[in-house]
Parts: structure tokens; C-alpha cells; sequence
């Protein structure tokens, strides 16, 4: 596969933050996730858990609870709004203040005519939904205490409410508390503090499932307000609960970083009465479980170790499949890390600062495998802050390295670096079509900077020493009001491609100014995008981890590109877990692919021959043991490399030298809070 | 070579009563145990053994109260029957013949006039491996022996383990744990579904199921796993929506599970020997009784729930009340991985002494078939931890008259010096135990490869000979008292270091007479003197050494016997010193009877072990037999009978006298028994059949004979009658009073007016009678008072008279005609010796 010199990057102090709340969409089979820095996702779970659309957060807004309303989205917080987001231009759409104080909950009606949130006074509060904003109709009669969990009923007559110590149960007509259902304390010291209804749960036979911070899921009967069952489940906190569609299983979240299942289920083989009964216990997280979803086959989890996991339920799904493979999603599925190729500078993203790097620099040789000694070491050249609250969206580094380009929810901001005594300047004038950049990117000559727009149009805008001027907007044909999440332009200049949400590639002619033309659109979302600099064909990797070369000359697929789609990828290949985030080509040869995913890197050599299905695909070790003659005829195209773990970023220096970021889960791992104590078996 | 069919090898006494799970019966009163060849009925209370159920011909697999008559019980054997038996009565029903090796028993109150056998599969080469689950249906017929063919095969390829197949809710369905997979067999729908398990888990769990056990009133169904895990499944009338939760305490694999009968609790138990008790359906409580002793094998639940059982590795049972206290323990003999003592017999109590729990010696009574004790030889605290090397006892002599016990405890550690102990423990009278005597540290340097007390009875001095590899023989004396610690009485200490050649001693014996000791070194047998240590002679057969060396008994006394490793029998004649004869045969063990002059030598041929039976003098072996057991035997003793066995048969008088008991390689003691003595043991069960309808119980036996006696009384109306026929067996009854367990008794108040009677002499004896019980009382009392200070020696020996048979009553009453001191003489002894009876007790 090729001797490479590899710059090891270890120094990506990259820490996700913590999992605060989720939402699933079993319609549209969206997962929305929140985070303890106010940052919003949407996975896609039609899509190979793709993670399609990342709302970047804002400094002081912590995000309790996340509701779905059909399509929209809405979400409350401790800062006592309630915000809906505008999932098509990736920011908050409206912002509405409550006046409750803290909003611990959020929650709609089946019907989704009606909102909820229950706040810090003790007053639960209804706003309508509008078409465009939701309006505040009434208060249900206020209580002592906070209401920090709420359900509705699916009839919508009921509202259970958790409060500290006790459930209480409203009519949602009149606003009247109807039942108070005190809730147990737990024993010993925690008896003098107050219990916390973390979650509540209304189903259908009017039964309420309670989960407290003492520990307990409780069965209550809705009608006449009795307990019915505890469960002990742990001698911690029980912080969420998720009941499955059809209200068979229920799953409750533990400060344990467990997942405690119950299912209801006939004590007897023949009789109808059925019960809720403890069955499974997952145990996929070192921390608090605190947001948790059941959708039809698996159940998905979230908390503070920062990772989001999908655990099939074996009894939904058919056994040793792709499907029952659980995965764990620990980094984001785009590019955090740019690399000026020509300059050898590294720029990282963080959510509220970006770092720019120069990488080390070695002049030893040495055997394969040898750690060279590092003549230059790293170093840090600049570390931006952000400015105002708003996290960064998107960032860019010129390949030259002198621009850096970075775009916040409301603003992009441009500024030119030197380096031979470090100075950056921000510039000042940036036209006024440029407000929204998801996606920045620079041409190879560093000449223009384009940033992706509203409804997938793309802005152009030059660059010289003096000034940055607006040059056109280009716009796709289709009228797709999804935004753009890949964005790439070839070595010469000529072309930029463009990837959205609603799978559609762009490739627009930049010497005319106009579409070129639109790859045909693949079911599945293309997760990494390049231009090929010498013949101009365009990969494209998919989340269903296909791949296809496009010719952008005949504007058809290549020949290599439908050889590969009748052989079929390997299915190896296609059980991988993580998304390909980013492809490059080697300078050197251009029959090289070179592509990467968490777990791996890849070099697809086009002029090999395709693996077959009954051949090794991960062959390099059996290789390297082979004599020279022999390579040759049991090698094929896809030269896979895992020799690094959890890989952020592999780019192709000019120099032929290859960056490989990496980001230890162990590092993540130790850079979290202790978790609660749990007694250990001989410890 | 003669063939002896009337000479069978048998379990008898000493059998595991942990090999199958035990069973309470409803009343909770009785426990049964399959033990060897036998169902042992024990009563929960006062742990004694009730009856002893005989009639299986080999081990017994299964024991099960019939559920439709709680009074009744099967059992089933390898022998291929299932028998039914009345356990109160301890009779035989019926015998129901399968005609395979049945493995373990199953049966469901739903499901009547079928049992359920495992046995194993037919056809199959792999025979021994797979096993089905077989439907019984028992033929109703009255005969004694019934023809059970009607069998239909429910389950296949499950395992044999008994608690791996357990009956569900209402014996709707059987469910049936192996490997790594569990069946259960839905008997309305006759479909089968199958769930199974990865072999082990990501974090290096087995998850091989180890024990099933169903809920009673809901379809839950807990297994027990190697890894300790216990998996609760429900739903599993789903092929795929089957569901389970996951309990986990247990380190290591769950050996047992049992639901309590009302379904509240899940009992569980594994090598932690801890029983656990998990709430059903609220798992996070449960109670934990710990410290049981030994590993949990078996639990088991009476069925009203107020007892549990549970046997353990140990070969105990414990019987638990309501899972809080122990109130009782049935111990058996207790049988390590290996035996470091030879098998002994224990000259006072004629108990047969061999390793036991760790660190201590156990003594255990054949004939009662009884733990009678344990002795702690290391006393040390025993840290139950794998790994750790821990003090052993790894020799152990009794001195002829049992006044002397010699114990070798040693630890080897990896890397330190070997640590040894030689310790003597005198017999003490008073607490009727050995009590330590001496301890010597370090008494050879190397490891202690024999040891023997001296036989001779009537020598003052004992004498114990130890040999080690060291090269050196000691001889160990009891020290005559010193003047300096006078308080502390006699201690042992070393008389005599032999050595030859430095040559290392393998063997030691002394001679009948304590005159001569052989000690063997490699090839050599040396004889000396022990009264001047003179090497008297030296004998040698090379050229391999010397394994076994004996001196013949009685008559015989002038041979000595010894086996070589090149498979060579040697006899020499002590008076001529030379060989008088040898054999070639590959003796694993050869052991003397101390009773007779017969020895026994055990060869190990081709995996088996044959016996064979000689006395030196003569060159024709009494009694042999091949293939005893399989593997080899390296370890038996000769136990003396209590009473002599009067079997005129040539072949089987060897067994007269004494009782030849063995260890086979799997730790099984196993016995020779004649056929007259079976039919012995066989006639006094028989006889409790014959008797009509009566329970057979002591106090039948007691009243029965009274009823009996005093119908032959009062038959030839005579007058004497009245006062002489209620004393003899009255005191007779008392005694059997005495020493019945009061459990089994009727109340006290129908035994009362019976006790009254017996006391009622005749109108005018009984004043005298009974002040002279007043003065004996009084005289008890000064006793006791006096005991502590000897001042008066002049009535001491008249109070002793009075307590010792009433001989000073006979002299205080010389005016009495013969006739009347002869009555009167005989009326007291009878009289004092029940009360002294009483008294005692």
C-alpha cells in the first residue's frame, strides 16, 4: 500500500460534552440529541445513525428537554425559554420566555396542538402550537415545587406531573390537580433529603411509571392515584425513562450507567393479565444514563460519558445481523480538523475556539513501523476565541495556510495569518451576503472562500490582500431547502461540489459560474465528498458506505465506479459502523483513493482488482508475510490500514507525508467527572 | 484360583448422602437421602437415622415423594428399578423394573400414574454421554414385582444432572437445561422450544447452564450459570420474544436453585457456602446465611416452606428452619480429594479414624454408620482460599490399646523449608478424647514416610517408631516423669536415631510381640532389637525396594511379609532368616488382620484391583477375588466385627472376625459382605413386613413385647406372677425408653402410668425399696459433697459399695432367710440399676 511518513497527531484535545436530552422521531426516524453545551443533533435512524445536522450551542444555554411536534422541534431550558429550531437553516427560529422561572420539561399532546413545560414556580404552562410560533394560552393550577417531569396522557385529558416527593396528576381541561401521589423517600441518610421524580411516563390503561432519585421505578395506577409496584433498581438515581411505542417495554436510565428494562408480560403462559416485569439489564455506560429513547427495535442512550448508544433489542431484530450489532457513536460524523496541505497547518475546531497547529517535523528514515525522532516538535501556533456566546459552526483554513475562515449560528468571520512573527487580523469588511457559512472552504490557490448558504446555495466570495469581495451566489436547480453539510472544489479551480441533507450533489462550474450538473441522487447520505485532481472525477462515499466515482467530464459514473456497484463492495466493507468523514488523493499516484473512518484508514487502488466476497479484506498482515511474488496476486483494491484507533482526520501532506489525527476514547475518558460510586466484586 | 459368589463388594456405612438432592417429606418430620445403595430416612429434629431402605442393587440415582400419596416414596437406582416405598414403616411396596440405568426421577401431581426417568439414549455409541427424558407409565397391578414397558421418550440429548430437569407450573411444561442450552416441553402442545446461550461473554463469563428451577405459580424460570450468574426467563412459550432478567451474587457456578413452595422466594447456593435467598420479583433484597462449611450441592425445600436443606461437598446435610437458623446437622463421612492417613480403626471405640475436614481427624463409627467426632489436629484457623498451601495431616498410629494417638501434620510451601509436626494426644478418660500431649517440632528433616506405635500390650513403656527420608529412623519414648515438671506429667521424646548405610527408611513394623522391628531401607530389611537397638539382621530381595513390609499374627508371628516395586511378594522366616517363600504379584497395599493370621493383599492389574486373601503359612490364599474395583486401592483397614460371624464356609471365614473395609480411587468405601450376613440384614427388615399392619417403630417394639410378655404372663395364671413378670422387662422397657429418641415416643403422659407400674414391686417390698432409694439418694449427695475433699477413708469405700450394687444392703440385713436375701438381692440390682440409669442420664 505504500510507505507513508505519518505525523501522529495525539494533540486534539477534542472533548465532546455531555448527553443532556434526546427526542425520537418515529415518524421521520430522527433522533434529536442535546447536549450539555446547548449543541443540538439530528441523527438520521433510517440512515445508518448518520449524523445529518449539528446545531452548535451557546455559551449559558443549558438545554433540559427536547420534544418533537410532528416535523418541528422544540426545546426548553434552565434560562426559562422555550426555543423551536429551524432545522433547514441550522439555528435557533424563535425564542420564547416562559415566565416560570427554570424549565425542567418539556412535552406536547398526541394531537401536537398543545405544548407544555413544566417550571422552577410549580406551574405547568400551555402554549398553542401555531404555524409559525407557539402562543401562551394557560397555566394549570400551580403547585408548591417545581414540576420537574411531565406526561401526557394519550387521550389528552390527563397531565401527570413529577415534583419533589410526590406525582401529581391534572386535568387538563379544568387545570385541577386531581390525585397527589406522594412518593416514597429512600432509606437511611438520603430520608431527610427530598426525592426527585426524574421521569414520568403516562400510558394508555392510565397506568403512570415513576422513575426517582431514590432509586425506584414506581407503577402507579392513574385512576385512583395507588401505588401498584416498586421496583428497586438501584441505590442511585433513576434520571429517565422511555416507554416503546406499542407500551410493552418501558427502559429507565440509571446514575449507574445502567439501562434497566421492563417488560409487560403475562406472569403465565395462557393468561391475559399481564404485568410489568424486570428483565434486561444494559450496562453500556461508565456514567449517568440521562437521556434515553426506545424506538421499535432498540433501545438509545446518552448521558454524561458523552457517547450515544444503540443497543438492539434481540428479540426485534433477527440475530447476527448488521442490524443487531450495537453501536456506540463517540465523534461527530464531520470534520473537525483542517489541514493547510501546502503550509502543513493544522486547525482544530472547539466549539468556542479554534487552534491552529504546525505539525512536527522529522528528518529520520527508518524502517517501517519505527517511531522516528522528531526534530521540531508540534506547536501551537494560535488559538482563536470565538466571539459573543455563539459556539463555532464550521471552520476553514486556507491550503496556504495565510486565511482562516470560521461561522458561528449568526456570522462568518474571516481573518489573515502570519506567520514569520505570529499576527492574525481579523478582516473587517466582509460583504453582506456573507452572514451564513454551514460550510466554509477555500479554493486550492486560496484565491476564493466559498460558504454555504440558505436553501443550499453557495456564496463566493474573492479574497486579495486589500479586500474580499462578493463575487455570485450560486444556487442548485432543485429548490432543495435542506443545507449543505459537504462542500469541496478541485485542485484547479474549476469545479466545487456540494452535498445536502436531502442526498443531492451539486457540482458547479466555477469558471461559468453555473451548474454543471447533479449526481444522480443515491438513497443514502453521502458522508464525505473530493474532486480528483487530475482526471476531475468525483467520489462520493455514502453512509451506507458505498462508493461512487462520477465522472464529471461525461457526467456519468465511471467504469471503475459501476465495476464496483455489480461486484459489490465486500461485505466486511459494508458492516463497518462509522461513516468514511473524509477522502483525499494521493499527489503521487493517481490511481490512489485515500479514504478514512474511526476505526481505520483506506488507500483504494484503482488499478488492482476488486476483493471478491470470499477473500480476505483486511489482508495487510497476511501480506507483509508473504514473499513479492505472491503479493501481487492475493493483493486487491482496498489496502486497509488499522493501525489507528478513533481517527479524527487523515490528510496527505505536500510533502507525501501523511497527518493522522487521533483522539484516544481513553484520553475522553479520563478527562470525566468520577462516577458514582458502585461497589465492585473483590475490590 | 477360587471364585466366591457369595462374597459381594458392597457400599456399606460411609456413603455419600450429598449425591442426590434430599427430600422433605410433607409433615416435615423425615428427610430421605439417597446413601449408596440405600434410601436413608432421617428425622429432621433430632438428625438420627430412621430407617435405612435396602433393596437396590447399586447406587441409588433418585429420591421423590409420590405425589399422589405424600406417605410414599420412589426411588430409583442404577440398577434400572424404580421402587416404592412406605418410608414411616420403612417397608417395600413395589418394585417397578425399567430395565435401563435410570439416572434421576421426575414426577408432577398433574401428570398421574407416570414418572419421568433419565436414562441413557439407546442406539447411540455415544451412550454415555446423552441421555433422554423417559415417561413411565406404572402398570396397576398388585404384585410386589412389576414390568414397567410402557416408555416413551419426552426429551432428548439432555443432561443427567437431576437439576437440570425441573417440572413447570402445574406440569404444563418440563424445562431442561444442557451446555448451553435450554428446552422446555410444553405437554399440551407437545412442542418443544429451545433457547441458547454464547458459549462465554465478552467479559470472559460461562454462561453453561449449571441448575434449572421453576416458579410454582408463575411461568418464570430461573437458571443457574457457571459464571454465578442466574437468569430469570419469561415469555418462553416465544421462539423470539422469550425474555429474561439477570441476577448476579455468585463468584462461581450456582449449584442449586429451588423456588420456595409458595413462589415468594428463590433459594440459591454454589462454593461460597452461603444460601441465598432473593425476593421473587424483587431482587435487590436478600438475606444471606453464610458460613454453612462446605460448598452448597443441593438445595431443597420441605414442602409447607418451613424447612430448607441443604446438602454440601462435605457429605453433610444441614437443615435450615425459615432460613435464619441451622437446627440441625446430618454429617457423613466426611471424604477429601485424598486420604494422607491411612485408613485406622480406633481400638477403644472400634471407629474408624481417617482424614476429614481440613486439619482434622475423623472418627467415624461403622456400625452406626456415624460421624461420632472430629478431632482438630492442626488447630489452626482453615482460610478457604485456592492455592494456599495450609497444614496437613498427613500420618496418623493409634498405640494397641488406644491409649496413644500419633499425628504428622506437614506444610510445604513453594520456596520455604517443609514445616513438620509430630504430635501425641493421650486418651483422656474424663472427656473421653485425645487430648495433646506433646507436640514436636521438627521431629525429622525431611518428610515422615512411615510410622508405628510398638503392639506389645503388656510393656510398660510405649514406643514410636517414625522413619523419614532423611535417612534417619527415631524412636520416641514417653519420658519417665522428671522431678522439674512434675505438674505437667510424661512427656514423649526421642530415645533412639537408627540409620543404615545412609539409606533412606521407607517402612517400618514392629512384631506381634513388640520384639522386633523391620525397617525397611530401599531393597534392605533390617531387623532390630528395640529393647538394646541391635541390628539384629538384615533380609534383602533386590533388586527394587521395599513397598510394604508386615509382620504376620498369631501363629504366623515368626513371618515377614513384604511387597517390592519389581512386583515381588516375599515372605521370610524370622527363625531361619531366609526367604521362605515369594511370589510374583503386583501388590498395591498388603495390610494384616489383627485378629486372626490371615493378611490381605490388594494387586493392581490392567485398571483393576484384585484381592486376595492368605495366611503366610500356608501356600493356597484363602479367599480371592479379581476385579474388586477399578483403579487402584491404597487404602483399607481391617474393622472387627462386634460379634463373631459364625460362617462355616472356608472361603468366607477370613471374614469371621473381622470386617475388610476399602477406599476405591473415587473415594468410595467400600466393604465384603457375605451372603449369610445379607440375608441377616435383609431378615430383619423382612420381619417388619410380615408384622401386620402396625408401624414397626421402637415404640412398638416396646409395647409389643410388653403386650407379648405379659400375655405369656398372665396365660399360666399364676400367682407369683403379678409381682415378678413387670420387673424384668420393665427395666428392659425403661432402658429402651432411655435410649430411644424422644422424638419417636409417644407422649409422656401414656408412658407414665407404664413408668409407675414398673416401679410398683409388690406391697411389701416396696417401703423397704424405697427407703432404701432415699438412703442411696442421700448417700449420692454426701458424695458429691465430699468428692472434692478425701478426708474420711473410711466411709468412702461403704458409699462406693452402696452406688456399686448394694452388696452393704445384703450384710445390713442378716436376719432374712436365704430365700428372702436372694429375692430381695436380686429385686434391688434390677431396681438400682434403672435408677442408676436415670441418674446418670
Amino acid at each position: 500500500m505504500g510507505e507513508f511518513k505519518v505525523h501522529r497527531v495525539r494533540f486534539f484535545d477534542y472533548m465532546p460534552s455531555a448527553i443532556r436530552a434526546m427526542a425520537f422521531n418515529s415518524h421521520t426516524e430522527r433522533l434529536a440529541l442535546v447536549r450539555a453545551d446547548g449543541a443540538l443533533e439530528i441523527f438520521n435512524f433510517a440512515d445508518h445513525y448518520f449524523q445529518e445536522k449539528v446545531i452548535p450551542g451557546q455559551d449559558g444555554r443549558a438545554v433540559e428537554a427536547l420534544c418533537w411536534v410532528g416535523q418541528r422541534l422544540f426545546s426548553a431550558g434552565l434560562n426559562g425559554e422555550i426555543t423551536e429550531y429551524d432545522l433547514e437553516n441550522l439555528r435557533p427560529r424563535y425564542t420564547v420566555e416562559a415566565y416560570g422561572g427554570p424549565i425542567w420539561t418539556i412535552g406536547s399532546n398526541k394531537q401536537g396542538t398543545l405544548l407544555m413545560v413544566g417550571c422552577e414556580d410549580g406551574t405547568v404552562k400551555m402554549f398553542e402550537i401555531l404555524k409559525e410560533r407557539i402562543q401562551f394560552q394557560r397555566n394549570l393550577e400551580r403547585q408548591k415545587g417545581r414540576i420537574v417531569s411531565l406526561s401526557w396522557h394519550p387521550s389528552g385529558t390527563l397531565i401527570a406531573a413529577g415534583m419533589m416527593d410526590m406525582i401529581r396528576i391534572f386535568n387538563a381541561e379544568t387545570g385541577h390537580a386531581t390525585h397527589r401521589m406522594l412518593v416514597e423517600r429512600g432509606v437511611g441518610a438520603s430520608k431527610s433529603r427530598e426525592v426527585v421524580v426524574w421521569s414520568v411516563a403516562f400510558l394508555s390503561d392510565y397506568t403512570i411509571i415513576s422513575g426517582d432519585s431514590a432509586g425506584k421505578v414506581q407503577i402507579w395506577d392513574g385512576l385512583t392515584g395507588t401505588l401498584v409496584r416498586t421496583h428497586l433498581v438501584t441505590k442511585w438515581d433513576v434520571l429517565c425513562l422511555s416507554v416503546s411505542q406499542d407500551e410493552s417495554s418501558l427502559i429507565a436510565g440509571t446514575s449507574e450507567g445502567t439501562v434497566v428494562q421492563f417488560q409487560f408480560i403475562s406472569s403465565t403462559v395462557d393468561q391475559q393479565e399481564e404485568e410489568w416485569v424486570r428483565t434486561r439489564t444494559f450496562k453500556n455506560h461508565s456514567h449517568d444514563v440521562r437521556a434515553l429513547a426506545h424506538t421499535e427495535t432498540a433501545v438509545v442512550s446518552g448521558g454524561m460519558d458523552t457517547q450515544l448508544v444503540v443497543r438492539p433489542l434481540l428479540d426485534k431484530v433477527e440475530k447476527n445481523t448488521q442490524e443487531s450489532a450495537m453501536r456506540k457513536i463517540a465523534l461527530p460524523h464531520r470534520s473537525l480538523v483542517c489541514c493547510a496541505k501546502k503550509a502543513g497547518l493544522l486547525l482544530f475546531q472547539f466549539p468556542d475556539h479554534l487552534e491552529v497547529w504546525r505539525v512536527g517535523e522529522s528528518d529520520g528514515h527508518g524502517k517501517p513501523g519505527d517511531s522516528l525522532p522528531v526534530k521540531r516538535k508540534p506547536e501551537k501556533l494560535i488559538q482563536l476565541k470565538g466571539k459573543g456566546g455563539d459556539h463555532i459552526y464550521s471552520s476553514a483554513l486556507s491550503p496556504c495556510g495565510e486565511w482562516l475562515a470560521y461561522s458561528t449560528v449568526s456570522s462568518v468571520r474571516l481573518y489573515r495569518l502570519q506567520y514569520n512573527n505570529i499576527s492574525i487580523t481579523k478582516v473587517s469588511k466582509l460583504p453582506k451576503d456573507l452572514c451564513l457559512g454551514h460550510q466554509l472552504c477555500f479554493s486550492s490557490d486560496s484565491t476564493k472562500l466559498f460558504a454555504s448558504s440558505r436553501h443550499s446555495s453557495v456564496i463566493v466570495v474573492a479574497l486579495n490582500q486589500l479586500e474580499c469581495k462578493y463575487l455570485h451566489t450560486l444556487k442548485p436547480k432543485s429548490g432543495s431547502r435542506q443545507p449543505v453539510h459537504l462542500l469541496c472544489t478541485s485542485e484547479d479551480g474549476k469545479w466545487l461540489a456540494t452535498a445536502n441533507t436531502d442526498c443531492e450533489i451539486h457540482v458547479y462550474d466555477l469558471h461559468k459560474r453555473k451548474l454543471h450538473c447533479t449526481v444522480p441522487i443515491y438513497s443514502s447520505c453521502p458522508t464525505a465528498i473530493a474532486i480528483h485532481p487530475t482526471t476531475s472525477h468525483l467520489v462520493v462515499v455514502h453512509a451506507d458506505q458505498q462508493i461512487f466515482e462520477y465522472s464529471l467530464v461525461q457526467k456519468e459514473y465511471t467504469e471503475w465506479s459501476r465495476k464496483l456497484q455489480k461486484q459489490g463492495l465486500h461485505s466486511l466493507w459494508l458492516e463497518r459502523d462509522t461513516p468514511v468523514t473524509h477522502v483525499t488523493f494521493s499527489l503521487k499516484n493517481p490511481a490512489h483513493i485515500i479514504l478514512h473512518d474511526m476505526f481505520m484508514f483506506c488507500i483504494i487502488d484503482q488499478s488492482l482488482p476488486l476483493p471478491e466476497s470470499k477473500t480476505l479484506l483486511y489482508n495487510q498482515m497476511t501480506l507483509r508475510s508473504l514473499p513479492e511474488q505472491e503479493r501481487i496476486r492475493h493483493s486487491h483494491a482496498f489496502k486497509i490500514c488499522k493501525n489507528f484507533k478513533h481517527v479524527m482526520c487523515v490528510s496527505l501532506l505536500e510533502d507525501h507525508s501523511l497527518v493522522v489525527v487521533e483522539r484516544p476514547l481513553l484520553d475522553m475518558m479520563s478527562q470525566l467527572p468520577a462516577p458514582v460510586r458502585q461497589k465492585k466484586f473483590a475490590t | 484360583m477360587v471364585e466366591h459368589g457369595d462374597i459381594r463388594v458392597v457400599h456399606r456405612g460411609g456413603s455419600k448422602i450429598n449425591f442426590r438432592k434430599p427430600v422433605i417429606t410433607n409433615d416435615s418430620r423425615f428427610l430421605l437421602c439417597a446413601s449408596g445403595e440405600s434410601v436413608k430416612v432421617f428425622s429432621t429434629s433430632t438428625e438420627e437415622c430412621i430407617h435405612d431402605l435396602r433393596g437396590h442393587t447399586d447406587l441409588v440415582t433418585g429420591v421423590l415423594i409420590k405425589p399422589s400419596n405424600h406417605l410414599q416414596a420412589f426411588s430409583c437406582s442404577a440398577d434400572g428399578t424404580v421402587r416404592l416405598w412406605d418410608f414411616t414403616d420403612g417397608i417395600l411396596i413395589k418394585t417397578y423394573v425399567i430395565g435401563y440405568p435410570i439416572f434421576s426421577i421426575h414426577a408432577s401431581p398433574h401428570h398421574e400414574g407416570v414418572i419421568f426417568v433419565v436414562t441413557p439414549m439407546q442406539g447411540d455409541k455415544r451412550s454415555g454421554e446423552l441421555f433422554q427424558l423417559v415417561a413411565v407409565h406404572l402398570p396397576q397391578s398388585g404384585d410386589q414385582l412389576v414390568e414397567a414397558r410402557e416408555l416413551s421418550a419426552v426429551l432428548t440429548g439432555i443432561s443427567s444432572n437431576p437439576a437440570a430437569t425441573v417440572f413447570g407450573r402445574g406440569g404444563e411444561y418440563i424445562a431442561s437445561a444442557n451446555g448451553l442450552q435450554l428446552e422446555v416441553y410444553f405437554f399440551k402442545k407437545q412442542k418443544a422450544y429451545r433457547f441458547s446461550l454464547k458459549e462465554d461473554n465478552k467479559k470472559g463469563g460461562k454462561n453453561t447452564f449449571t441448575c434449572v428451577a421453576c416458579h410454582p405459580n408463575d411461568d418464570c424460570i430461573a437458571t443457574g450459570h457457571e459464571d454465578g450468574k442466574i437468569r430469570l426467563w419469561r415469555n418462553f412459550n416465544h421462539k423470539k420474544e422469550y425474555t429474561y432478567s439477570t441476577l448476579h451474587w455468585h463468584h462461581s457456578a450456582v449449584s442449586s436453585l429451588s423456588f420456595t413452595p409458595e413462589g415468594t422466594n428463590l433459594l440459591s447456593g454454589g462454593i461460597e457456602s452461603v444460601l441465598v435467598q432473593w425476593r421473587y420479583n424483587q431482587e435487590n433484597q436478600r438475606d444471606f446465611l453464610p458460613r454453612l462449611g462446605a460448598a452448597i450441592t443441593h438445595i431443597a425445600v420441605s414442602p409447607d416452606g418451613a424447612l430448607y436443606c441443604t446438602s454440601h461437598s462435605d457429605n453433610k446435610i444441614t437443615i435450615i428452619q425459615s432460613c435464619v437458623k441451622v437446627s440441625a446437622v446430618i454429617q457423613g463421612l466426611v471424604k477429601g480429594e485424598s486420604v494422607g492417613t491411612d485408613l485406622m480403626i480406633d481400638p477403644r471405640s472400634k471407629s474408624l479414624v481417617l482424614n476429614g475436614k481440613p486439619g482434622h481427624l475423623q472418627f467415624y463409627s461403622l456400625q452406626r454408620d456415624k460421624l461420632l467426632y472430629n478431632l482438630d489436629i492442626v488447630q489452626q484457623e482453615y482460610i478457604h482460599e485456592s492455592g494456599l498451601q495450609q497444614f496437613e495431616v498427613v500420618k496418623a498410629a493409634f498405640d494397641a490399646s488406644g491409649n496413644w494417638l500419633a499425628t504428622v501434620e506437614e506444610r510445604k510451601q513453594k520456596g520455604a523449608e517443609l514445616e513438620l509436626n509430630l504430635k501425641l494426644w493421650a486418651f483422656d478418660e474424663q472427656t473421653q478424647s485425645f487430648v495433646l500431649n506433646t507436640t514436636i517440632s521438627a521431629p525429622h528433616e525431611a518428610q515422615i514416610t512411615g510410622m508405628c506405635f510398638s503392639h506389645a500390650t503388656d510393656s510398660q513403656t510405649t514406643m514410636l517408631v517414625s522413619t523419614s527420608k532423611d535417612g534417619h529412623f527415631k524412636a520416641w519414648q514417653l519420658a519417665a516423669q522428671s522431678q522439674t515438671d512434675a505438674d505437667e506429667g510424661p512427656s514423649w521424646s526421642c530415645d533412639f536415631v537408627g540409620a543404615y548405610h545412609g539409606l533412606v527408611p521407607e517402612c517400618c513394623s514392629f512384631s506381634a510381640d513388640g520384639s522386633l522391628l523391620a525397617v525397611s531401607f530401599q531393597e534392605v530389611v533390617t531387623v532390630w532389637s528395640p529393647a538394646s537397638w541391635e541390628l539384629l539382621t538384615t533380609l534383602s530381595q533386590p533388586p527394587k525396594a521395599i513397598r510394604n513390609l508386615c509382620f504376620g499374627r498369631l501363629s504366623c508371628s515368626k513371618y515377614l511379609l513384604g511387597t517390592t516395586d519389581s512386583n515381588l511378594l516375599c515372605c521370610w522366616n524370622l527363625l531361619t532368616c531366609s526367604l521362605e517363600w515369594s511370589t510374583s504379584m503386583d501388590v498395591s497395599l498388603l495390610l494384616a488382620d489383627p485378629l486372626s493370621e490371615n493378611m490381605a493383599a490388594f494387586c493392581c492389574q490392567a485398571g483393576c484391583t484384585d484381592l486376595f486373601v492368605f495366611k503366610p503359612s500356608e501356600p493356597r490364599p484363602l479367599f480371592s477375588q479379581k476385579a474388586v474395583c477399578s483403579g487402584m486401592v491404597t487404602r483399607a483397614v481391617f474393622a472387627p466385627r462386634e460379634e463373631m460371624l459364625e460362617s462355616c464356609e472356608e472361603s468366607s471365614q477370613w471374614l469371621n472376625r473381622s470386617q475388610l473395609y476399602f477406599l476405591t480411587q473415587y473415594m468410595d468405601l467400600m466393604t465384603f459382605t457375605t451372603k449369610t450376613e445379607e440375608e441377616r440384614l435383609m431378615a430383619s427388615s423382612k420381619q417388619l413386613v410380615i408384622d401386620d399392619s402396625v408401624a414397626m417403630t421402637p415404640f412398638y417394639l416396646l409395647l409389643g413385647k410388653h403386650r407379648q410378655q405379659q400375655q405369656g404372663g398372665d396365660d399360666p395364671q399364676s400367682g407369683v406372677s403379678a409381682e415378678r413378670t413387670p420387673l424384668p422387662q420393665g427395666s428392659v422397657a425403661i432402658k429402651e425408653l432411655l435410649q430411644t429418641p424422644a422424638h419417636v415416643l409417644p407422649s409422656t403422659s401414656f408412658l407414665c402410668s407404664m413408668f409407675v407400674q414398673s416401679l410398683l414391686i409388690s406391697v411389701t417390698d416396696s417401703r423397704e425399696e424405697s427407703k432404701h432409694a432415699e438412703e442411696e439418694m442421700e448417700s449420692e449427695k454426701e458424695e458429691e459433697d465430699s468428692e472434692e475433699e478425701i478426708e474420711s477413708s473410711r466411709t468412702r469405700p461403704e458409699q462406693q459399695a452402696a452406688v456399686g450394687g448394694g452388696e452393704a444392703a445384703e450384710s445390713a440385713a442378716p436376719a432374712m432367710t436365704k430365700a428372702q436375701v436372694r429375692e430381695l438381692r436380686r429385686v434391688k440390682k434390677l431396681d438400682h440399676s434403672w435408677l442408676a440409669g436415670l441418674l446418670d442420664s
